[in-house]
């Protein structure tokens, strides 16, 4: 295998994006993402979008032609293939780019992640994001995503005793981050007290433990690491991937509290990295709700069971913490546009190691990814560090 | 959802039919056609349930899709049988009287309907036993 490089990036603003069509966003990040690499469009091999479910919100399907379409390139006949796997649609478009030029199949791949929720009316949303969980035996029973995560947290709560005061922290903390990140759907710091009097979604989660509905794109350019700084002066080196599936519904985990697919991602991305879990500066974790952060903290293994909503409350992954989580903002604060925020995540992880993060910016050599799809049933990591 | 399709899984929803793996004694409902165990030495046969369990975890639901908007607020619940296999259903009782632990049985109730003109979907959902 070959090693890797990401060479360009670029993401749109996350938002209510009502002036944005879906393509004009992949279009918008896409054309970032080829001025940040200094390239031009013709010199890609192959492109892969994480797309979660177009043909609901805004009724297109074939997603990957479209976006070599409106990228310009139809003329170039250049193989676009779209991947899926609910709100892990990015990070695995990523893993597919990764193994396309880690292979030799490919040298410039393009990992694009694209969603526009906002076309389509609330309860219609809440109605697509639950094709993410099962829907023969846990849509039927009228769940929705809020209530699945919600019934994770009842289960942690009582089991390890977590407060309701250090769930809202991780959101507080979250939107400290995002105030300082341009991209962020939400730019404005929160205190506990808005988390905990924000109305009920799914007992014990409120309106702040959640994801916003959000539109968005976000793109990255994957090159073999030999010919990457043809095109940057700063390539950041994929050290490590892993991916994991686990059951699709949640009642079929051995233990509701582990996402047992972040474990092992988790291990296959450490394991070929060969890096400890001390090494990790910071992670890019998918918070799509508050509970999400403290299992993926624990899950990922930075630390023991029942013990991360502790670490959040003493400011252990703040961004002047031990271990920043989400110093973007993580979903809660810039958004979820469900299949950009995988590769959103990598965006962000390789703007932090240029150390051209701004206002946000860390100390760090080596950062990690996490992208959950439903509650867990598929997950994906990778480790980054400076070329 | 079409008719056939739901019509597919009725005789499992109505009357609380799963399967059972008679290599390694493992109960599974939803049903599954294949033992994650034994993989392809299990022997599957149908298997009706009991349907009394206790409540695992819970959350009350206050926000919902348009199919079940009509319910909020509502207790969901995921549900351990007695035999060890675990489910997704929603618990008919008062949102306050919900907790872990809590022993359940199963009654017939309307699950989901279509709009005003569609199909009408029934099946098993649980009250406090």
């Amino acid at each position: 295998m070959r090693e890797v490089a990401v060479i360009g990036v670029g993401c749109t603003k996350f938002g209510e994006k009502w002036e944005s069509s879906f393509r004009n966003l992949f279009v918008e990040a896409g054309a970032l993402a080829l001025e940040d690499a200094n390239l031009s469009g013709q010199k890609i091999d192959e492109i892969f979008v994480g797309n979660m479910s177009a043909g609901r919100f805004v009724e297109q399907e074939h997603i990957g032609a479209l976006i070599a379409d409106y990228a310009g390139l139809a003329t170039e006949n250049i193989p676009a293939t779209r991947v899926e796997a609910a709100c892990a649609s990015g990070g695995l478009a990523f893993r597919q780019a990764y193994t396309a030029v880690a292979s030799g199949m490919s040298d410039i791949v393009v990992a694009a992640g694209v969603e526009k929720m906002t076309d389509v009316d609330t309860e219609v949303t809440t109605d697509v994001l639950a094709a993410a969980a099962d829907r023969e035996w846990e849509g039927i029973a009228g769940i929705t995503f809020p209530g699945l995560y919600a019934m994770i947290a009842t289960q942690y709560m009582h089991k390890y005793g977590l407060t309701r005061e250090q769930l809202a922290q991780v959101a507080v903390k979250n939107h400290e981050n995002g105030a300082l990140n341009p991209n962020a759907q939400f730019q404005k710091p929160i205190t506990l007290e808005t988390v905990m009097k924000s109305t009920l979604v799914a007992d014990p989660l409120r309106l702040f433990d959640c994801s916003p509905v959000t539109d968005g794109a976000s793109a990255v350019i994957l090159a073999p690491l030999e010919r990457a700084r043809e095109f940057t002066d700063t390539p950041i080196k994929v050290l490590g991937c892993g991916q994991a599936s686990s059951s699709i519904a949640l009642h079929d985990r051995k233990d509701i509290c582990t996402l047992d697919a972040t474990v092992a991602a988790g291990n296959k991305a450490f394991q070929m990295a060969k890096v400890e879990r001390k090494d990790i500066g910071f992670v890019e974790v998918h918070d799509c709700f508050t509970i999400a952060e403290i299992c993926a903290i624990e899950d990922l293994g930075f630390c023991k069971k029942g013990e991360a909503g502790k670490l959040t409350e003493e400011g252990y992954t703040a961004l002047g913490g031990k271990l920043p989580i989400n110093p973007s903002g993580g979903l809660k604060a810039c958004g979820h546009p469900v299949g950009a925020t995988g590769v959103k995540q990598v965006y962000e992880t390789v703007k932090q190691l240029r150390g051209d993060a701004g206002k946000r910016q860390l100390d760090a050599d080596i950062g990690m990814t996490h992208n959950v799809g439903g509650t867990g049933a598929t997950v994906v990591c990778h480790i980054f560090g400076r070329a | 959802m079409s008719v056939a399709r739901f019509w597919r899984k009725q005789q499992n929803r109505y009357n609380l039919i799963g399967t059972h793996c008679e290599t390694c004694g493992r109960y599974f409902y939803p049903p599954r056609p294949f033992c994650p165990d034994c993989r392809r030495d299990g022997k599957i046969v149908e298997h009706k349930f009991k349907g009394t369990g206790k409540v695992i975890t819970y959350s009350i639901i206050r926000s919902a899709g348009d199919q079940f908007k009509f319910l909020t607020p509502y207790p969901l619940a995921i549900i351990e049988l007695d035999e060890g296999t675990r489910l997704t259903s929603h618990v008919i009782c008062d949102i306050d009287k919900i907790q872990i632990g809590m022993r359940v049985r199963p009654v017939f109730r309307k699950l989901a309907e279509e709009g005003s003109s569609g199909a009408i979907f029934y099946g098993t959902k649980f009250v406090p036993a």
